[in-house]
């Protein structure tokens, strides 16, 4: 049957102590034994997907023409900007994703005020510095520019003339140019204002234009918005200048924030909302708990009472398998959803589909009339090829809508993928390696010689 | 042993009687699909007892925020769900504010879904390209799983034919859900269907791998009776997983799992034991038919079973 079994135990019941002190526990901490001071830490604390605690998820899209193209660089740019402005907000846990090659998933979990994280992200603002001439504009304004997300040098495009009444304002430079803005307290000490450094290139630009135009107005523009007119008091030469206005400390860090993350590479607009009450979390999650509970125990009844003692190996290693695959979801950080939760179940329906295929074998071994050893040996090799070729099967359907949910920004989807895809690759482990270990441990232990009352045959 | 492919023809007759029906509602009504696929919007609200709106309150404020096609419905639980096109969030919030000043109090949001249009159709050219792609996977790695057998391509063909079987009956069973229970095909939906899909064609291996071994070990037996042989050998295996475990594990969560996933559970349900049905009385059945190809007989007067 077995050489190495206590071997094999031993590894067993050391995978199964890790698996339970992951399960168990909110953080793994090992500690230095000499000083105390901790060697290692991982936070494996539970994630609920929004389904289950309540939150906001927006699906946000480049607003570009459908069949133009999307720099990948400049999504994953925008998806940091995006991320920083929430992260700005002080919400918490929120993850932002790329999803596919022209759209980004921001999940906000157990948020109630939606509002102002919509109202956050949807600032996907444009910054310019355009030069309105002798004008200073009010904030609120909406003004024309001659700047187009394609243009590369908007420095290098000649001063609009146009004087008809839709002015159309030549746009010195965008936010891109900005390499860091701090808000800092003015000389007066009463007041606050914001320095900001410029990138060589955005220097180069702002030297020559400043010295061009001291006296006139260069109006800071936000998605065409103006939000701030300041205007030229010297020549700005070394990339580095002030804004100075009548700002409070709010004001000045709104408008630092605006400055800092205006700037998003690619323009985006909202595609899709889903907003989940925290009720309707919570109680999806108590009940699917109970579900799985109630089926769960059933399952294991009809287990043991026909298999008999096999069933009881059976359970044992189903335990074993669920114990293994929370501490992996819980160690990866996998988000726990309600189809996540169905996924798992599935799973442990193929995990138990691939011992009942074994244990018939057995019976069917022992029936025809061998020894229970070679009984147990014949069960496992000749289902193996079962087991294997039908869960791939499974794996690979798992892969597919993985890659489909993963495009739309479906975490759902995604999270019922990826549940099932690993629950049935750790059932495999686990009816190969456990089942038979337990099996055989059991048998050595109790050497049963009624066939009838122990395998139910 | 049970002779079960004998009477092949019923079995085929049967599932004709599931499928037809459903796909006949199918074809005239069509599967109302959710905004997940269409584009649009859902908005469910609760008012504090007290306080509540019907639809002929609720309509106006939509047609007043520039949306002239709300439908109001209402839950069990006495929660509001307000379908319509697509809402931005600026026009969301002012139908709330609209709400909360006719209604006297904030409504609760429970749940919100937005989404594009273009999105949306976007979704569905890529959800019928997954089923595709699934599909043809399948008959690729079965096609190399039984690369030893002879005519390895029938087993991935009667898999797919089998699996056709499942997908119809699981879109029989959602149309009559979508007359009875007012369901809607949402992205659960697809899952579900892929799912059924996955655990099909699992089940289908689980049988033809016997009929693997059997064909190597009894050479000489009449290929029907090997056919047959190797279904009543993996029979208690079928029994024992898909309807004493998975099915009880999809029944006690269609039964209290909760409204978010009892029609995603009772799909899998029904898909699922579809796909266990199809594996004895329609893949294995197919295989012999194709065997003793006959087809040539179908017309011939009174030579068939």
């Amino acid at each position: 049957m077995i050489r190495n079994l206590s071997n094999r135990i031993i590894a067993i019941v050391f995978v199964l102590a890790f698996a339970l002190w992951i399960d168990l526990s909110p953080q793994i901490e090992v500690l230095n034994p000499l000083d105390g001071n901790a060697l290692f830490i991982r936070d494996v604390s539970p994630r609920l997907g929004l389904d289950l605690q309540g939150g906001l998820q927006v699906l946000l899209e480049a607003d570009l023409p459908e069949d133009s193209p999307v720099d990948a660089n400049a999504m994953e740019t925008a998806r940091q900007i995006v991320q920083q402005r929430t992260d700005a907000l002080g919400v918490n846990e929120n993850v932002i994703q790329l999803a596919g090659d022209r759209r980004i998933v921001g999940e906000f979990p157990g948020l109630e005020d939606t509002e102002s994280v919509l109202a956050t992200i949807q600032q996907t603002g444009l910054l310019e510095f355009v030069d309105t001439g002798d004008f200073s504009l009010d904030p609120g304004t909406i003004i024309a520019t001659d700047y187009s997300p394609g243009d590369n040098a908007p420095g290098e495009v000649p001063p609009s003339e146009d004087s008809t009444e839709d002015t159309v304002y030549h746009t010195v430079m965008t936010g891109g140019d900005l390499d860091s803005v701090i808000v800092r307290t003015d000389a007066i000490g009463t007041g606050y204002e914001i320095d900001f450094t410029l990138t060589p290139n955005g220097s180069e630009i702002f030297a020559s234009h400043t010295s061009a135009n001291v006296g006139k107005f260069l109006t800071i523009v936000l998605d065409k918005l103006v939000i701030s007119s300041p205007s030229i008091g010297s020549a700005i030469t070394g990339g580095q200048g002030t804004i100075s206005g009548n700002f409070s400390l709010e004001s000045a860090n709104s408008l630092a924030i605006q400055l800092r993350y205006g700037s998003l590479p690619v323009p985006l607009k909202i595609v899709e909302t889903r907003i989940i009450g925290p009720t309707l979390g919570a109680d999806s999650l108590q009940k699917s708990l109970v579900a799985g509970l109630i089926g769960m125990t059933i399952v294991a009844m009809f287990m043991i009472l026909y298999y008999r003692l096999p069933g009881i190996v059976a359970v044992l290693s189903i335990l074993f398998y669920a114990a293994i695959a929370l501490a992996l979801f819980k160690w990866f950080h996998f988000t726990l959803t309600l189809p996540g939760i169905a996924g798992f179940l599935l799973s442990t329906g193929a995990a138990l589909d691939a011992i009942v295929l074994i244990f018939e074998r057995l019976k069917e071994e022992l029936r025809n009339g061998k020894i229970l050893s070679q009984a147990v040996d014949q069960g496992w090799t000749r289902a193996w090829s079962s087991i294997r070729d039908s869960n791939l099967s499974t794996i690979i359907t798992s892969g597919i809508l993985f890659w489909f949910g993963s495009t739309f920004g479906a975490t759902i989807v995604k999270g019922f993928s990826l549940t099932l895809a690993l629950g049935v690759a750790i059932s495999l482990f686990t009816a190969i390696y456990v089942t038979r270990t337990l099996l055989v441990l059991f048998l050595r232990t109790f050497k049963p010689q009624n066939l009838t009352l122990w395998f139910g045959i | 042993m049970i002779d079960i492919l004998s009477k092949r023809y019923l079995y085929f007759a049967i599932s004709l009687l599931v499928i037809l029906p459903g796909l006949i509602v199918l074809i005239s009504g069509g599967l109302p699909l959710s905004i997940d696929f269409t584009g649009g919007s859902l908005l469910e609200v609760q008012f504090d007892p007290g306080t509540s709106m019907n639809t002929s309150e609720i309509v106006p404020i939509y047609e007043t925020a520039g949306i002239d096609d709300a439908q109001v419905t209402t839950t069990e639980n006495g929660s509001l769900v307000i379908r319509s096109s697509f809402l931005s969030n600026e026009i969301r919030d002012e139908i709330i504010t609209s709400m909360e000043l006719a209604a006297g109090s904030a409504p609760q949001v429970i749940r919100f879904d937005s989404v594009g249009p273009s999105i949306g159709r976007q979704v569905t050219s890529r959800a019928i390209l997954a089923v595709a792609v699934a599909a043809l996977a399948v008959v690729i790695y079965i096609t190399i799983a039984f690369r030893k057998v002879s005519n390895a391509f029938r087993y991935g063909v009667c898999a797919i034919i089998a699996m056709v079987h499942d997908v119809a009956v699981v879109f029989s069973v959602a149309a009559l859900g979508a007359r009875l229970f007012d369901w809607q095909m949402d992205a659960l939906f697809l899952t579900a269907l892929l799912t059924v899909i996955g655990f099909s064609v699992q089940d289908k291996v689980v049988v033809f791998d016997r009929i693997r071994e059997n064909s190597s070990i009894l050479r000489r037996l009449d290929y029907e009776k090997l056919v047959n042989h190797s279904i009543v050998q993996t029979l208690q295996r079928s029994i024992n997983t898909q309807l004493m475990t998975v099915e009880f594990l999809l029944l006690a969560l269609a039964l209290f799992g909760g409204v978010t996933l009892q029609e995603f559970a009772v799909i899998l349900l029904v898909g699922l034991f579809s796909g266990t049905y199809s594996s004895i009385f329609i893949a294995a059945p197919i295989l012999v038919l194709w065997e003793k190809r006959e087809w040539t007989n179908w017309f011939s007067r009174g030579a068939t079973a």
